[in-house]
């Protein structure tokens, strides 16, 4: 009988890229969205940055950059969830690729 | 405004490569509907009008009644040409019968009619294609493109948006309204409902062309054929899972569910929460 190395499986992990991209894979978007406000105004969402990021800090440099006010909210299902003032959808996904935040193919805008 | 602008960019980003839905050629669909407006068809229930309406493939029913428009033409390729010349005198003498349109055309069916002259190519390259389409119109590989309207929209008062052929555009696309609903407003983050007269009224402005860049979204993410471009595909739910199968080349894929994600509280605030 031949030896069979036992460690075969263990040296390709097909999950593996599922692993770091953020647990459940292909799901991890980060979404940005807009949504209509009275009038004219109009409020941009981005949900879905890691967990890790210090969504304050994102957001004071957001603000500076493009000049526009935001907050952070909670949501109870959605975590944590930056909201600006005005239609950044553009700015702000520049942004977060620029800053090497989240990659450009995981970047969902919606909206019309 | 650099809302605009962000919005035309956005735009350019999405634009598809939605082969065979074309979406929103207004010309072309005119021209398949206005047999239908002139045919004063009596007891045609309306379904079998709307049908033909929107429906890109030609179906029987619109061919037989609309025969004497578009079909006289072909009708004679049938014969071989062996015995075409008798044939057609046949054929002709027939039609000439049934209705008046067709005798014009049916007489100069071949330019190389009574003349001993060669051939050309391309009479003759007509003549195959149009036996092929008659007979095999799938492979004559003109793809019928499927052509949407452009989005119909009113405002409602200043606050609402009326999306008048909501309707209409999801018959072309043969989905369940409440999909394309479903979508479209989780797509601009408000809500709505359909009224009385079946048209999608939403909270908030919006013009055709928002509509429009999401219909087309949806159309890529939930009509198309991923393997052959086709929009001839049926989107079914099983267990759970939404799935897509083309009825042109039988391919199937799985499709997101739609979710609204997050949505902001706009609006006056109301203590408490
Ligand atoms: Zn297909």
């Amino acid at each position: 009988m031949v030896d069979i190395d036992v460690g075969i499986p263990t040296a390709f992990d097909p999950f593996a890229e599922a692993k770091d991209s953020g647990a459940a894979g292909a799901k991890e978007y980060v979404h940005i969205r807009i949504q209509q406000r009275n009038g004219k105004k109009s409020l941009t969402t981005v949900q879905g940055l890691k967990k890790e990021f210090s969504y304050e800090k994102i957001l004071k440099d957001v603000k500076k950059e493009f000049c526009c006010n935001g907050n952070v909210v909670h949501d109870k299902e959605l975590g944590k969830v930056i909201q600006l003032q005005g239609d950044q959808r553009k700015n702000v996904s520049q942004f977060l690729i620029n800053a090497g935040l989240v990659k450009k193919d995981q970047i969902k805008i919606h909206g019309f | 405004m650099d809302d605009e602008e962000n919005q035309n960019q956005i735009k350019d980003e999405v634009k598809d490569d939605a082969a065979d839905i074309a979406p929103f050629d207004p010309t072309k669909k005119k021209k398949k509907k206005k047999p239908v407006i002139q045919d004063p068809v009596e007891e045609e229930s309306v379904d079998t009008l709307a049908e033909k309406t929107e429906s890109l493939s030609v179906s029987d029913g619109l061919e037989t009644s609309f025969a004497g428009l578009k079909k006289k033409k072909k009708k004679p390729v049938h014969t071989d040409l062996d015995d075409e010349s008798e044939n057609v005198g046949d054929e002709l003498d027939d039609t000439i019968g049934e209705d008046e349109e067709g005798e014009g055309i049916v007489l100069q069916q071949y330019p190389w009619e009574g003349s001993d002259r060669d051939y050309e190519y391309e009479e003759l390259l007509g003549r195959v294609f149009n036996i092929l389409r008659e007979n095999n119109p799938e492979l004559a590989g003109d793809r019928r493109r499927t052509v949407m309207r452009p989005p119909q929209v009113l405002r409602e008062g200043t606050k609402k948006t009326v999306f008048v052929n909501f309707m209409d555009l999801c018959k072309t696309m043969h989905r369940q309204p409440e999909h394309v609903m479903t979508f479209l407003l989780a797509e601009m983050g408000t809500s709505g409902s359909l009224d009385g007269q079946q048209r999608l009224v939403v909270k908030g402005r919006f013009a055709p062309k928002n509509f429009e860049g999401i219909l087309r979204r949806y159309i890529n993410e939930y009509v198309i054929c991923n393997g052959c471009k086709s929009p001839d595909t049926i989107l079914s739910k099983e267990n759970r899972l939404f799935f897509l199968r083309c009825e042109k080349c039988g391919s199937g894929r799985s499709v997101a569910p739609i979710k609204a994600g997050f949505v902001a509280r706009v609006g006056r605030r109301k203590a408490g929460t």
